[in-house]
């Protein structure tokens, strides 16, 4: 039977959608299973491919009780398809046809619309993991080391659910589709990825703590909004898709978290209260407040731009077609159809920064990224909380929503941290100031050193507060192969 | 949109084209300016365009025949990242009035043929180096390139999306060249045209949408080959320098516009205006090395250009206007002399560009929605190229016999060489063929007496004209037709010329100029293209078309 809690393993492929009697999708699953062990095989360095992590896997779809930890080798890792349990008699929650039972069927009028939003969100997964293809080389500790695995399979395994999508709701395009997904790659002249965040490598630990706390929220929103979906096996899969997501933010915000606490505690250690003391900071062995800084606002805005088109005409028609909801569509107090209300956006006119209402159904990206900027907002009180309880004057700051874009209304033109329109010169003149130079990646990246040993950690980052699964703090977290 | 549209540019102020010239290799790059629109209300996202861009493209294709004949090849490109182009903009076309859409179809269709033309022509090849998003009026411009390549980088897509999207047709060309030129299947050509997002990759080579599928980091060197190879191996002969197209002098008025060769008069309340083409006064240059040099200022040439813009401007500006009259000014034989340079050299280079100029503005006069009637007048000089005007147009009437105080030559008409072969009309025959089409004798008749100025009786029994009038009735006559055209209706009148001008063989201009057109002003008139509800209107909204399901 169909949609159970439980994930049955009768196949090769776990599942919870009855795959074992779908022979049709099973049969074109397994063809794209080698290929995508393939793909995971080639990317990660070999020695980690046969090193045991200790990963959780999912058991059943529960919200309480879903994972289970053990020790895997990861190209073991038992990837599979998960919908979330089905909600009875759910209807379409926005758009032109809402309060109709939601669809079970991809209706054959929004076929291309569904199948380029599926694509899009399944061409991400795969993105991260081969951006942070090499960073287990420089790992901080076996705990981060561990994260950092559990955040890429579970990135392999969004990349299964949306081509479980393609194959069995888009037919021969769908599987093509599907394919496709492997061939392009992060950064490659050849393929690229579809968006532009996920070209951009991933050089340190830093960054990819910034990525899973700024980039990763993205794709929270994103499947939130897709969780709202009409097209119910969508909604599902986005669902539980989220839960598995939260784990992703929760090792940025900490990570983030605990590269901020070393500094602290080696300033104060070191008894250096200016902030701006870069160059004695940095001999610490630590990294700099400023530098952490010029980071958030690269990895904040590489994120806002993913939200698109300011207006735009695709969210339009994918909201009213009920294909893609808003943000907590279901808590928002208006029709849910949009059909005569406004909705605030920037623009630029005459070299100003001004507020314009728009029809709200072309905003819907808009109004998203308004709802990510409140969500990221927390993570970044959290850690300036820290840096006022250890009295260094210094603030985390996420930049203007104008500063550093390129795509939307501010790509045309150059603003400060603050949201001040500047020329071209100006912009020259600071932006040193405001994103990561040459020499403070080659910094960074001079102190990326491994720290294989259970328990230890790299100077430049912090101990977590508590351990996976409550393993205590000396866990071996890596069982790392040595060849 | 009563703003004046002109169709004059300067190189130097081009917005959304770059070219860069390398020997015989020009790289064409669109880099559409979002903001460079020609009209307020819309943005020109994604390299799609409007009307201006499409004028500045018709002036990169028309030097880059006189200024450049040292190109033999022109690689049409993005200067964009993610897209090549995403066609005509949406929410211009969804603003514009119905006249400005048919007009600018028409304009984006005249310079799509003539950069399609330009290979046999001319021996300019062109080559659409296809990279990122290319939709619609974007792979209509690919469509008229002699090749196309497309990247693979597994996201870069040709596709034709305007049925699914925004419920009307590609027009400018798109429908009609991927079943005649690219000889695609049609059932192929079904699918392909109803789903939105194209087709990428290897399937768009087997589905003969693009000429060659090429590895993403091998792109960029295998366009460059490719435009080398094609230079290398063309046919066309080296010529060093062209000449110089310098800015087109013109004089507006309340109601005239004259240009240096041409003058119109606008009789805005008798919807008619009058268009006087002048023959040269000073003799023919005597060898093209001196026409050369005479450059943009060469008579047959200036002559042309003159027209050319004076159709262009008339077109777009004075859409009331429904009556074109068509006469000319100047001495035949000096006429004759000046045409009979650029006949005996027609395998000089410019000599060829002159011709090839004469005939693309002509079959722009062809397929101009308007009546066209030419009075041949005393003193008028109906020779060759400008005796084709005679053939175009809808009505011919001719001055027979002495006018009282009329102190100027009688009226005749020559035909040269000119009127049998170098300006086929769309349908691939001459004016003269399709003018006797059941009476293909006559064009025997007619070649026999090329060289002769004919009078209006000899004319008038060869059937060169429609009807000849002497002193006492050409007053009342002409005048009498000229009102009763003008209270036809201007619908009417358009559908019965455009269906009379073109009798013979279908081509793929006449099936890009009569059905696809046709059938695409038909849809631009329904109310689920551009009713409040229709697609158009509602496109990007977010809001769906509301359609008739009626099948009509
Ligand atoms: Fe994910
Ligand atoms: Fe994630």
């Amino acid at each position: 039977m169909a949609d159970t809690l439980d994930v049955s393993y009768d196949t090769r492929i776990p599942n919870n959608v009855g795959l074992g009697q779908d022979r049709k999708v099973l049969k074109a699953l397994e063809k794209w299973h080698p290929g995508y062990i393939d793909w995971w095989n080639k990317l990660i360095p070999q020695n980690f491919q046969d090193s045991m992590v200790y990963l959780r896997t999912a058991v059943s779809v529960d919200p309480k009780g879903w994972a289970k930890f053990d020790y895997v080798k990861m190209p073991d890792y038992r990837w599979g398809v998960l919908l979330a349990p089905k909600v009875e008699d759910r209807l379409i929650p926005c758009g032109e046809h809402m309060g109709k039972p939601a669809w079970q069927e991809v209706p054959g009028e929004y076929r291309n619309m569904l199948k380029r939003l599926i694509v899009i969100q399944g061409d991400t997964e795969p993105g991260s993991v081969e951006q942070q293809r090499f960073l287990g080389l420089t790992a901080p500790s076996l705990y981060d080391l561990r994260n950092l695995f559990q955040v890429n399979v579970e990135e392999g395994r969004h990349l299964w659910a949306m081509v479980y999508l393609l194959q069995k709701y888009f037919g021969k395009d769908g599987r093509e589709e599907a394919d496709d997904l492997l061939r392009r790659s992060s950064g490659s002249e050849e393929a690229p990825r579809m968006l532009g965040a996920f070209n951009e490598e991933t050089p340190d630990w830093l960054s990819f703590f910034m990525f899973t706390y700024f980039t990763d929220r993205d794709g929270k929103m994103q499947l939130e909004s897709l969780a709202q979906s009409g097209f119910d096996p969508l909604s599902r899969t986005c669902r539980f898709m989220i839960t598995e997501e939260a784990h992703h933010m929760f090792v940025g915000e900490t990570g983030v978290g605990r590269v901020v606490q070393a500094t602290l505690d080696a300033m104060n250690k070191a008894g250096i209260t200016d902030p701006n003391n870069i160059g004695n900071v940095r001999d610490l062995g630590v990294i700099d407040l400023p530098t952490i800084q010029k980071k958030l606002n690269l990895h904040y805005t590489l994120s806002l731009d993913l939200f698109g088109q300011e207006v735009s005409t695709n969210a339009a028609n994918a909201f009213n077609a009920g294909i893609k909801g808003r943000y907590m569509e279901h808590r928002i107090d208006d029709d849910h159809q949009l059909g005569d209300s406004v909705y605030n956006v920037s623009n630029i006119v005459d070299g100003k920064i001004v507020t314009q209402e728009v029809p709200a159904l072309t905003a819907v990206n808009m109004r998203l990224r308004d709802d990510y900027v409140r969500d990221a907002a927390g993570g970044v009180g959290r850690w300036n909380k820290a840096i006022k309880k250890a009295g260094i004057d210094f603030e985390l700051v996420v930049p203007h929503e104008a500063f550093h874009r390129q795509i939307g209304v501010f790509a045309a033109i150059k603003a400060d941290p603050q949201g001040n329109i500047i020329t071209e010169e100006e912009w020259q003149g600071s932006v040193d100031d405001w994103l990561p130079t040459k020499d403070d990646g080659a910094f960074v990246q001079s102190l990326m050193k491994p720290c294989y040993e259970p328990g230890k950690y790299a100077s430049w980052i912090a101990a977590p507060k508590m351990g996976i699964d409550n393993q205590p703090g000396d866990f071996e977290y890596v069982q790392l192969h040595m060849a | 949109m009563s703003q004046m549209i002109d169709f004059r540019v300067d190189p130097a102020s081009y917005r959304h084209w770059k070219v860069e010239y390398s020997g015989p290799v020009a790289i064409l790059s669109m880099d559409v300016d979002e903001n460079g629109g020609l009209f307020e209300g819309y943005e020109l996202k994604l390299n799609s365009y409007d009307l201006g861009v499409d004028i500045e493209l018709n002036d990169v294709v028309q030097r880059m025949r006189f200024e450049h004949p040292e190109v033999k090849v022109v690689v049409m490109r993005s200067g964009k990242d993610n897209v090549f182009c995403a066609g005509a903009n949406i929410r211009m076309l969804g603003g514009a009035a119905h006249s400005h859409k048919v007009n600018f179809c028409k304009f984006t269709n005249e310079t799509r043929n003539a950069f399609e033309a330009a290979e046999k022509d001319s021996g300019q090849q062109y080559i659409a180096a296809v990279k990122g998003a290319c939709a619609g009026g974007g792979y209509e411009l690919a469509l008229a390139c002699n090749h196309i390549m497309l990247t693979d980088d597994s996201t870069s897509a040709v596709g034709l999306p305007e049925v699914p999207l925004l419920a009307v047709l590609p027009g400018t060309g798109g429908l009609t060249r991927i079943t005649d030129k690219r000889k695609m299947r049609r059932d192929l050509a079904d699918i392909f045209c109803s789903i939105e997002e194209g087709v990428k990759g290897q399937r768009a080579k087997d589905w003969r949408l693009v000429d060659e599928v090429i590895p993403n980091s091998k792109f960029a060197e295998t366009v460059e080959a490719r435009a080398q190879e094609f230079a290398a191996s063309s046919t066309k002969a080296d010529v060093k320098t062209g000449i110089i197209f310098n800015p087109l002098e013109r004089a507006v008025t309340e109601d005239a516009v004259s240009w240096s060769s041409v003058k119109v008069d606008i009789d805005r309340a008798g919807r008619k205006a009058t268009f006087t083409l002048k023959g040269p006064d000073e003799t023919a240059p005597v060898d093209m090395d001196a026409f050369q040099a005479q450059g943009d200022q060469a008579h047959l040439l200036r002559l042309c250009r003159d027209l050319e813009d004076a159709i262009l401007h008339m077109r777009l500006n004075e859409m009331e206007v429904g009556l074109w009259v068509f006469r000319t000014e100047g001495d035949p034989t000096i006429l004759a002399a000046h045409e009979a340079l650029v006949a005996a050299n027609s395998d000089h280079w410019l000599a060829n560009e002159v011709r090839q100029y004469w005939k693309r503005t002509l079959k722009r006069l062809d397929v101009t929605s308007r009546s066209l009637v030419a009075f041949v007048e005393h003193g008028s000089c109906f020779v060759g190229v400008l005796a084709e005007i005679l053939f175009s147009v809808d009505r011919t009437y001719m001055m027979d016999g002495e006018f009282e105080d009329d102190e100027r030559p009688l009226a005749t008409i020559t035909l040269t060489e000119a009127n049998f072969g170098p300006y086929p009309m769309g349908n691939d025959l001459t004016r003269l063929q399709t003018r006797f089409l059941g009476e293909p004798e006559l064009v025997d008749t007619a070649r026999a007496q090329i060289g002769e100025a004919l009078d209006a009786e000899t004319a008038d029994k060869m059937g060169l004209v429609t009807i000849i009038l002497d002193d006492i009735d050409w007053d009342d006559e002409v005048r009498i037709f000229m009102e009763e055209r003008a209270s036809f209706s201007p619908d009417a009148m358009t559908g019965l010329e455009a269906n009379l001008r073109f009798a013979g063989p279908e081509t793929m201009e006449t099936r890009i100029f009569g059905r696809l057109t046709a059938w695409q002003n038909w849809i631009f008139n329904r109310p689920n293209a551009v009713g409040k509800d229709g697609a158009l209107q509602r496109y990007g909204t977010g809001v769906r078309g509301d359609f008739d399901l009626e099948r009509v």
